[in-house]
């Protein structure tokens, strides 16, 4: 346990500029870019945040193309052990959402399954030096000594980045954490477990108010649960949330106190062609996210992704298929689990594109104008330098192609699940199991 | 795959007549095995969820979903009573099974220390009633009224024939293994009752797991040992713990450890979780 607790980063570049690779010593579990798209926060298995942070683009290296380096590090959450219910909490972190910028500061939210933290991370390069009642060192100076009165100056120093815990939100939350999701008013944000939605105050950690309970009264009772939660990009008293059964609710919070009756709800009706005994599993929605507008949102469930239009609850709008050739593996997919690994899903920055992960390190973007769509391979392999990373085709059947993969020939252990898109530029962060790839774009 | 309606191919030519009825038989039995084999595994899975530290509330959820349909779908097709006969002994007709496990049930109710472990057992084999009769009324069973009252009682017997199935095997289990006439029925996660299925309403019922082996937690164990269990929030017991039932002798969890594979939290190095703990209280009470 120990020295999984010690940190150990191993920095490789690689040469092509548009390609930057982190392994962590510990597998990726949440990435996420700031608002500005400055900074690249990424959680881990062993509670650990690492901040990267974009440089500045200078005129003296063409080349460089504003590289994220190593920023901040910090143990954000540890293990813990709940003796009442004899139950270890794991400390990989879940989620991780930045607060709009406000002033020189940084401040993020960090959730393992049970607590959410409010981390600050400032700079500092100055250093005060020249005080009256203590030396360089800090020692407490001889009053005796003390003969003049000065003003200490400000002198600088190295750059040095603190991350300091400004708030612990804790014991609210039964079940585990699946989202965090911070309001538009800057001031709530709200945190999703298996069958609880809370909303809190990003001032107040003692107490949060519960606006979703689907818990039943009899335990037994219960088919499904929340996967996902996020609030309203503009509305700050509209969230959403999706289940396990592939529906999703939106409801306003000016309803009632309790958000148990939604306002909207999502479903697409099944095709009764292609039910099957993992129909329900495969429409559990793994992740909700609203697009920048606010005006459609985005779920992703086992094979697919699906953009709905949030004035029209019957059907998605649009369906993007990410590995439909998996659909008839089902079984053994269910057999090794695969089939509950949870996807994420993102927008570009203006809306126009949304990318997803997949498995053996493949990840996939859609392009929802022209309606193209591209397989690439995050993988050390292909480091040719500054090349346009070649997009790669599965076979399902019959003959395979020169370039293809083979469906029984992917390797399921190397899953994408965490992907994120810089909110601005094409700049995407992939996470692949401990190493983060962070790719400069080149899709307009 | 297993998704309803896959046919094989069929190259043979032959007679049409019988060749088509033969395909038919032998797209069927391939169907219902393969159905059978995927229910198996997901009762697998289930128990094996109980083995777990946390066990992922959502994957428990789907998979017992997965085996509600499964069982539904039996129901309908008739092939669940030949299930239930399987396990059935000969000669017991389907009321008095009825009883017996009501019986069961009662005694369940009446043994109130702890009242978060009697809710369990009680819920787990009554619940089962009401779970039978829910997804039986969604299925589309055939118009005739009488049949569906037929489908009624199967499943209902199925469901009670069950659990009481699960009951025998549980006590020659126990009997084996202690020595002791144990009354309570203990939901154990030992994989040798796997031949008789858990019924869906224990999945979460049995969320209360139990202890590791002692070893060098039972000093903990005695400091908690009066700790009245019924302050603890149904909730609490529900999501996956791995807690000491405190009724029974402490020699019967010594008993029931080997019997699975549970990663000890024992293991923990309870110092350091201890000043994290003390810690993360301090902050909270402080309010830093």
């Amino acid at each position: 346990v120990q020295c999984k607790r010690r940190y150990r980063l191993f920095i490789s570049q690689c040469p092509p500029k548009n390609k930057i690779v982190y392994t962590f010593s510990d597998i990726i579990s949440t990435v996420e870019f700031n608002c500005s798209g400055e900074l690249l926060a990424t959680g881990d298995k062993g509670g650990r945040v690492v901040i990267f942070q974009r440089e500045q683009e200078s005129k003296n290296r063409l080349l460089s193309r504003g590289e994220y380096n190593v920023y901040s590090t910090f143990q954000s959450h540890e293990p813990e052990f709940d003796y009442l219910k004899s139950l270890e909490i794991e400390e990989k972190i879940n989620k991780i959402r930045w607060l709009p910028q406000q002033n020189a500061a940084h401040f993020l939210l960090s959730a393992n399954d049970k607590t959410i933290k409010l981390w600050k991370i400032s700079e500092r390069d100055k250093r005060a030096e020249g005080y009256n009642l203590k030396d360089e060192d800090g020692r407490l100076r001889d009053q005796f000594r003390i003969t003049t009165l000065r003003v200490p100056v400000l002198m600088p120093m190295d750059l040095m980045v603190e991350a300091s815990p400004r708030r612990i939100f804790a014991n609210a939350h039964t079940y585990h954490i699946n989202s965090i999701s911070v309001n538009s008013d800057y001031e709530t944000y709200l945190s999703a477990d298996d069958l609880r939605i809370n909303l809190w105050h990003l001032e107040i950690t003692d107490r949060s108010f519960n606006i979703v309970d689907i818990k039943p009264a009899n335990m037994e009772e219960l088919t499904e649960v929340i996967t996902a939660a996020e609030c309203h990009p503009h509305q700050c008293n509209v969230f959403v949330y999706s289940s396990s059964k592939g529906t999703i609710r939106l409801c306003d919070m000016r309803a009632a106190a309790l958000c148990d009756r939604h306002s909207k709800f999502f479903e697409e009706p099944e095709d009764p062609s292609s039910r099957s005994f993992f129909s329900e599993i495969i429409s559990s929605i793994s992740d909700v996210k609203f697009s920048h507008s606010g005006r459609y949102m985005m779920t992703r469930d086992y094979l697919s992704v699906k953009v709905w239009d949030l004035n029209m609850e019957n059907r998605p709008v649009e369906t993007y298929q990410v590995h439909e050739y998996l659909r008839s593996k089902l079984c053994s997919l269910y057999e090794n689990d695969c089939i509950f690994d949870k996807f994420e899903c993102c927008w570009n920055g203006s809306d126009s594109a949304i990318m997803t992960g997949s498995y053996n390190n493949f990840f996939r973007m859609f392009d929802r104008n022209t309606r193209r769509d591209i397989t690439l391979e995050a993988s050390r392999e292909n480091s040719k330098p500054r090349a346009m990373l070649k997009p790669r085709k599965v076979c399902t059947g019959g003959k395979r192609k020169k370039d293809e993969i083979s469906v029984d020939s992917l390797d399921f252990n190397k899953k994408i699940l965490h992907t994120a898109w810089h909110p601005k530029e094409n700049v995407i962060a992939v996470a692949a199991t401990n190493n983060l790839y962070i790719f400069q774009d080149k899709i307009n | 795959m297993f998704s309803k309606g896959t046919k094989r191919k069929f190259s043979d030519g032959g007679e049409e007549i019988s060749d088509e009825s033969l395909l038919g038989a032998r797209v069927a039995s391939s169907y219902s095995l393969q159905r059978q084999s995927l229910l198996d595994m997901s009762l697998i899975k289930l128990q094996l969820c109980h083995m777990l530290v946390e066990p992922n509330l959502c994957r428990s959820v789907l998979i017992a979903n997965t085996v509600r349909q499964i069982q539904e779908e039996m129901t309908h097709d008739g092939s669940w009573h030949m299930v239930t006969e399987a396990f059935c002994s000969a000669g017991q007709s389907p009321s008095e099974r009825l009883v017996a496990t009501e019986v069961l049930c009662r005694s369940r109710e009446q043994d109130a220390e702890p009242k978060l472990f009697s809710v369990i057992s009680y819920e787990g084999c009554c619940e089962e009633e009401v779970v039978a009769d829910e997804t039986l009324c969604s299925v589309s069973v055939s118009d005739t009224v009488s049949n569906v009252c037929l489908a009624g009682r199967m499943g209902q017997c199925w469901e009670k024939s069950e659990l009481s199935g699960i009951e025998r095997d549980e006590e020659a289990l126990e009997d084996s293994r202690l020595g002791s006439g144990e009354e309570e029925e203990i939901d154990t996660e030992d994989g040798a009752s796997t031949e008789s299925p858990k019924t869906i309403g224990q999945v979460f019922g049995t969320f209360e797991i139990k202890n590791g082996s002692p070893g060098p937690d039972s000093a903990l164990e005695e400091l908690f040992s009066d700790v009245d269990t019924s302050y603890y929030d149904l909730d609490t017991m529900l999501t996956g713990m791995q807690s000491a039932p405190k009724m029974g002798p402490y020699d019967l969890l010594d008993s029931l450890a080997p019997s699975h594979s549970s990663p000890s939290i024992v293991s923990t190095p309870n110092c350091r979780s201890d000043l994290n703990e003390l810690d993360h209280i301090m902050e909270i009470i402080v309010g830093s």
